[in-house]
């Protein structure tokens, strides 16, 4: 039972259960839909960019406790960081997630509450279900960098 | 000794007087032995795919390792045994589900390339602009598809059978959909997501009673029923080896004779032809008309044994002891007050569909992996049938012959398990 506590830490039960930041902001100037079809995971995550901050951020979708959770804690980690901070903090959590030994291993401290996600590394089919709010985050900035870069 | 030699022996008693002896017939399954993170593998996905028993793997190993040519072509000794074995499945498969004639009996790759053969030859050849094809709500997505695309190429209409809350087939809203526009029913024998056994002869007698050709997807019925479409009358019926035990990549398309003379190849290649000048080409005779190219030669034969092995151990004495862990299983799942069975039909095979309140299924499943347990979670290819119970995903447990009502307590041991995690 040791290593299944390990992928579901109170912190991310709690955050599945009532994720917060859900909804869709009515400021909100760039989203992007994010499918895992594997899992049925499905979410829409909502921005408000400004001046290359992220102002605002909320989600809404359904899908496994651990995908829920990833988004829930992700919309309060990348509140109020810069584009290039927010891009860093995925790479460090894709590192978390997938790598024994995560690149800087001494910096976790920046992922703050995300190292709840360290037990995902065991559970290498769960890895999707992680990344997959953050990877339709990046995908709702690299939308808007379209989006500017054809005006 | 092994279980099927006994039961083999047996048989001069008659196979339905023996006992069925689970325990027997988990010694001729290699894979069973072993242990997932420490604890007993509890098997409970045999909808998805079956494991196989010994006789089956060591069939194909002989076959590469002592006799082994390719077929139809060899004058010489190795070829004529191999085409031999091969045709001998054939005939295996044509007693196994009671076809008149061998011929009947197309080798395929599994049921979806049977049903898209069907699509494609007989659909695209007969069926034109608003002719209506008729599915149920509980259709795998390899009975949905192949006739979406056909839609795009003929313009038929696809309409669909309702099911009850439990999962049946509702008889009334199925007859009214079969109108003078109707040319084929393509519906399955049992429900791969909720096990529900179709009332068939109904079926097929409302839709003949119209003069309307019936394909059955028989995928999840052949492990668990005894099939005979003599009598069933249907005009096609497919399913796929490997859940019959069999290997993967090889399966069967059932065709009555003359539907299938009457049906334009579906692939061009070696094989399927008489002779080939590049102004003509005269086609082989039925089944090999639909065998183009080098088939899965090891696969047949696999087959074959597959279906020597289910027969030994007796249809009826499978469906039995089947039908004892399902209603256990089923028992003893209603125990837990947080569990919502999906698939309540009276008439079921084992297989068991269900959701835990709020915890979603991936949740479930890597909890239960964690016990060793192996569950499907997902939609199980049947998208239309989850939304119906506004479920997009379930777990389902399958018991196939080898499954006991011990297992069935594991997993319910498991869901407690899951329970405690999730509080
Ligand atoms: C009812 C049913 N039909 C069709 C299929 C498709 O079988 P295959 O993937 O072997 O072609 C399956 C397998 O999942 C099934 O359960």
């Amino acid at each position: 039972m040791f290593d299944l506590r390990e992928l579901y830490q109170e912190v991310i039960l709690d955050h599945s259960k009532s994720p917060r930041n859900y909804g869709r902001p009515a400021n909100a100037n760039c989203q992007a839909h994010g499918d895992n079809p594997l899992c049925g995971d499905r979410l829409t995550v909502y921005l408000n960019v400004q001046d290359g901050v992220v102002k605002e951020i909320a989600f809404e979708g359904s899908g496994c406790a651990i995908s829920m959770a990833s988004a829930s804690l992700m919309t309060e980690a990348v509140r109020g960081k810069t584009e290039v901070e927010a891009r860093g903090l995925f790479k460090r959590f894709h590192s978390l997630v997938t790598e024994a030994e995560p690149a800087d291993a001494d910096d976790t401290g920046a992922l703050d509450k995300l190292t709840v996600f360290a037990g995902v590394r065991e559970f290498p089919i769960r890895v999707k279900c992680a990344t997959l709010p953050w990877h339709t985050f990046t995908g709702a900035l690299d939308r808007r960098v379209d989006m500017i870069s054809t005006e | 000794m092994s279980a099927t030699a006994d039961v083999l022996r047996s048989s001069r008693n008659g196979p339905e007087t023996a006992a069925f002896d689970v325990w027997r017939v988990r010694e001729d399954f290699p894979i069973l032995k072993q242990k997932i993170y420490d604890r007993p593998l509890v098997f409970l996905d045999s909808a998805a795919s079956a494991q196989k028993p010994r006789v089956v793997i060591e069939a194909i190993r002989y076959r590469y390792a002592a006799e082994y040519a390719n077929i139809h072509r060899g004058v010489y000794y190795l070829s004529q045994r191999t085409t031999q074995a091969f045709e001998d499945a054939r005939t295996k498969v044509q007693r196994f589900l009671n076809a008149r004639e061998a011929r009947e009996i197309v080798f395929v790759r599994g049921a979806t390339e049977a049903i898209n053969l069907v699509a494609q030859s007989y659909g695209r050849t007969f069926f034109g602009e608003g002719d209506e094809i008729v599915l149920s709500t509980m259709e795998h997505h390899s009975n949905i598809v192949p006739w979406q695309m056909l839609r795009e190429q003929k313009g038929v209409v696809l309409r669909v059978a309702p099911i009850n809350d439990a999962g049946e087939l509702l008889l009334e809203e199925y007859e009214k959909l079969l109108g003078p526009k109707t040319k084929l029913v393509a519906i399955t024998h049992c429900s791969n997501a909720l096990g529900t056994i179709t009332p068939l002869p109904e079926v097929i007698r409302l839709a003949h009673d119209r003069g309307i050709r019936v394909l059955v997807d028989g995928c999840q019925a052949v492990p668990h029923l005894k099939v005979d479409v003599q009598e069933l009358d249907c005009d096609f019926y497919v399913f796929s080896g490997h859940k019959l035990y069999g290997p993967s990549g090889i399966g069967v398309l059932y065709g009555k004779a003359e539907l299938l003379e009457a049906m334009p190849p579906y692939q061009g290649g070696g094989e399927m032809i008489i002779s080939v000048t590049f102004e003509k080409t005269e086609y082989n005779a039925i089944p090999y008309k639909f065998e183009a190219g080098t088939p899965h030669i090891t696969g047949a034969i696999g087959l074959g044994t597959a279906i020597d092995y289910v027969t030994a151990l007796g249809t009826e004495r499978i469906a039995a002891h089947e039908q004892a862990v399902l209603a256990h299983a089923t028992e003893r799942l209603k125990e837990i007050n947080s569990l919502r069975l999906i698939g309540t039909a009276e008439h079921k095979v084992s297989i068991l569909s269900f959701t835990i309140n709020d915890v979603h299924p991936h949740d479930v499943g890597t909890i239960l992996d964690r016990e060793g347990i192996a569950v499907r979670a997902g939609h199980h290819c049947a998208q239309p049938v989850m939304e119906r119970f506004g479920a997009p995903a379930t777990v389902r447990a399958s018991f196939g012959l080898y499954n006991t009502t011990e297992e069935a307590d594991v997993l319910v041991t498991g869901i407690r398990k899951v329970l405690e995690i999730f509080g």
